[in-house]
């Protein structure tokens, strides 16, 4: 039988999450694996958004910011379980990005990429300077949602690094998964449809404006999960997580690896949370190195590193 | 029988142009109406005021009795309103089969919890919108390209992918602005074939196309734009005879003619 590319790219993740770790050479390596993951699961929601709807948003970091400090906040001042902000923190992420997107997205052009912008500078400025909640520019303890007893309780004995490895794996898997029954659905469809025409998918029937907020409200959760698992595994956030940087960061990895492909963005994902680890260069001119994968990007391979690749591969196995 | 589509009084202007103008006629279910008319006599303006693209800025649309003037595209759809593009309108990354599929859209189209988590529910309709496609693209003659990468195919197999797509919408009104363009004689002549089937089903067509050979021979009714004014109406007998029609064809050629010198 011959695997869907759905069935190929999870096999990949599944292999690829379940043997790296055979291979690390210390448990920093752990580390470096769960923020790719993490970093993964935001991409995703940019595949749906971008790769899909063909959308820009400037500003997913902020909903990266309100997953982190739900997480931080909600179990000290409602007395919820970490587990249960993380779900807190994707509701309230979606349904800012619902309140926020119905007016824009009915709009025609780059309204999107705009508002976006400001509503991550928004929340970016919110966490920093309501010190009284957030304790400003520092940054906050988060509670341990106790992940490492879970798996004892499972008898795992995992190192806490090691825990959050397996678990943020494993969720960037079920986001993969996600996206990939979505591609090939009604809703993934439409999405398509009315990223090649808008006009087209009218007349086929799709409600444009709402389809768009559709693809919108799923990535901010997307995003909004991906910064509360950095904030639970790190046991501490900063206002960072929301910032113009981040939002820029997420955007360019889904680019760089391929956006209109999950395995691609997330291929992405990987080498641009690694580099900053391997290189220390790309850590100190990072805002220009980022610039300059776009562009080379957009000018050599519009459709980002792996579907590149690929088709150069095939096409000489042809 | 009453009419499926009523147009009533549409006009448009664009600043000082007055694309159409009061231009008024009906489709009834099973007939082809062609609306014919020298380049830029408005026909694909009138098109996308009926179709939801252009608000009129005039005049009535009605659609089986209903008003839907300057309704969404979208909207239309759902009340039985299906079209082609003169200057194509396809999901050029998506492959054939799945812009037919698209077509489908208000049919396969369910929850979105559902289509994320591959429910049962939206797995079935979505393989009963591919068997659907499946059969429009052979009614097309395009199963061979089915996986095929659409943005890479001839221009005449995209015209013909766009009529599949809009009959997969189940509608009851059909426009079609142009679709034997691009064609060789042979594909004409099945397009020719296929609009004759679709009308034949009951479906109300709205036909706008340049080959006059293909209008004469099909239409049931004729529709002759001139500088967005209706000039003439009739059977198409009466208006390869009229006057009025045959002098602005004329003009025009004898004023392209003038042009080029
Ligand atoms: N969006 C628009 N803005 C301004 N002018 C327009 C617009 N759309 C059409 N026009 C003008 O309206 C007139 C009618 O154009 P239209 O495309 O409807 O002609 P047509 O009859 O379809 O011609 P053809 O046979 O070449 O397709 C032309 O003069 C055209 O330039
Ligand atoms: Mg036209």
């Amino acid at each position: 039988m011959r695997l869907s590319e759905k069935h190929w790219t999870l096999l990949i993740l599944i292999v690829l999450v379940a043997l790296t770790p055979f291979f690390f050479p210390s448990s920093y390596y752990f580390r470096v694996g769960s923020l790719i993951f993490i970093n993964g699961i935001a991409v995703t929601g940019i595949v749906i958004l971008t790769g899909y709807a063909g959308q820009i948003s400037l500003g997913h970091a902020g909903f990266a910011g309100i997953g982190a400090y739900t997480c931080a906040l909600a179990p000290v001042h409602l007395g919820i379980h970490p587990a249960l902000a993380v779900v807190l923190g994707a509701a309230i992420s979606g349904a800012l990005a619902w309140l926020v997107g119905r007016p824009i997205l009915r709009l025609k052009g780059y309204y999107l990429a705009v508002a976006s912008l400001g509503l991550g500078i928004l929340v970016s400025m919110l966490l920093t300077n309501e010190a009284w909640l957030t304790r400003g520019p520092d940054g906050i303890d988060v509670p341990d949602p106790g992940l490492r007893d879970l798996f004892r309780a499972m008898g795992l004995g995992f190192s806490a690094t090691e825990a959050w490895y397996v678990f943020n794996g494993f969720m960037l898997i079920v986001g993969a998964w996600l996206a990939l029954n979505l591609y090939d659905s009604p809703t993934g469809r439409a999405l398509r449809a009315l990223h090649g025409s808008e006009i087209a998918a009218r007349t086929v029937g799709v409600d444009v404006a709402g389809a768009k907020l559709t693809a919108l409200v799923i990535s901010a959760v997307y995003a909004s999960v991906s910064g509360s698992l950095l904030a639970l595994q790190n046991k501490f956030i900063t206002p960072d997580v929301s910032g113009y940087m981040h939002s820029i960061e997420i955007v360019t990895m889904a680019v760089l690896g391929g956006a209109g492909s999950v395995l691609g963005a997330i291929f992405g994902a990987g080498i641009l949370t690694m580099l900053p680890q391997v290189l220390t260069v790309f850590a100190e001119y990072e805002q220009i190195l980022l610039g300059l994968v776009m562009m080379l990007v957009m000018i050599f391979m519009r459709e980002g590193l792996l579907p590149s690749v690929l088709r150069l591969v095939r096409g000489r196995g042809e | 029988m009453t009419a499926l589509l009523e147009i009533e009084g549409l006009g448009i202007r664009f600043g000082g142009l007055k694309a159409v103008q009061d231009v008024s006629f009906s489709v009834k279910p099973g007939e082809i109406v062609s609306v014919i008319g020298p380049n830029g006599a408005g026909k694909t303006t009138l098109f996308n005021m009926i179709s939801g693209v252009y608000q009129p800025g005039q005049g009535k649309v009605r659609l089986m009795g209903e008003d839907v003037t300057g309704m969404s595209p979208h909207l239309l759809a759902r009340r039985g309103m299906s079209r082609t593009f003169q200057n194509l309108q396809i999901f050029q990354s998506m492959t054939v089969l799945e812009n037919a599929i698209a077509g489908f859209h208000l049919q396969e189209r369910g929850s979105v919890i559902g289509d994320l988590l591959g429910l049962p529910g939206s797995r079935r309709r979505a393989r009963a919108a591919k068997e659907g496609a499946e059969a429009l693209l052979a009614r097309v003659d395009l199963s061979r390209a089915a996986e095929r990468e659409a943005g890479g195919l001839s221009y005449g197999a995209l015209k013909r992918l766009e009529i599949a797509r809009a009959l997969a919408l189940k509608p009851k009104v059909l426009l079609l602005d142009e679709p034997a363009a691009g064609c060789n004689a042979v594909e004409t002549e099945e397009v020719d074939h296929l609009i004759a089937e679709v009308a034949a089903s009951g479906i109300a067509i709205l036909l706008v196309e340049h080959d006059m050979k293909m209008v004469m021979r099909i239409s049931n009714h004729i529709v002759v734009l001139d500088h967005g004014e209706k000039i003439a109406e009739g059977l198409p007998v009466d208006i390869s005879r009229n006057p009025k029609v045959i002098e602005a064809y004329l003009g025009t050629q004898a004023e392209e003619n003038h042009a080029e010198r």
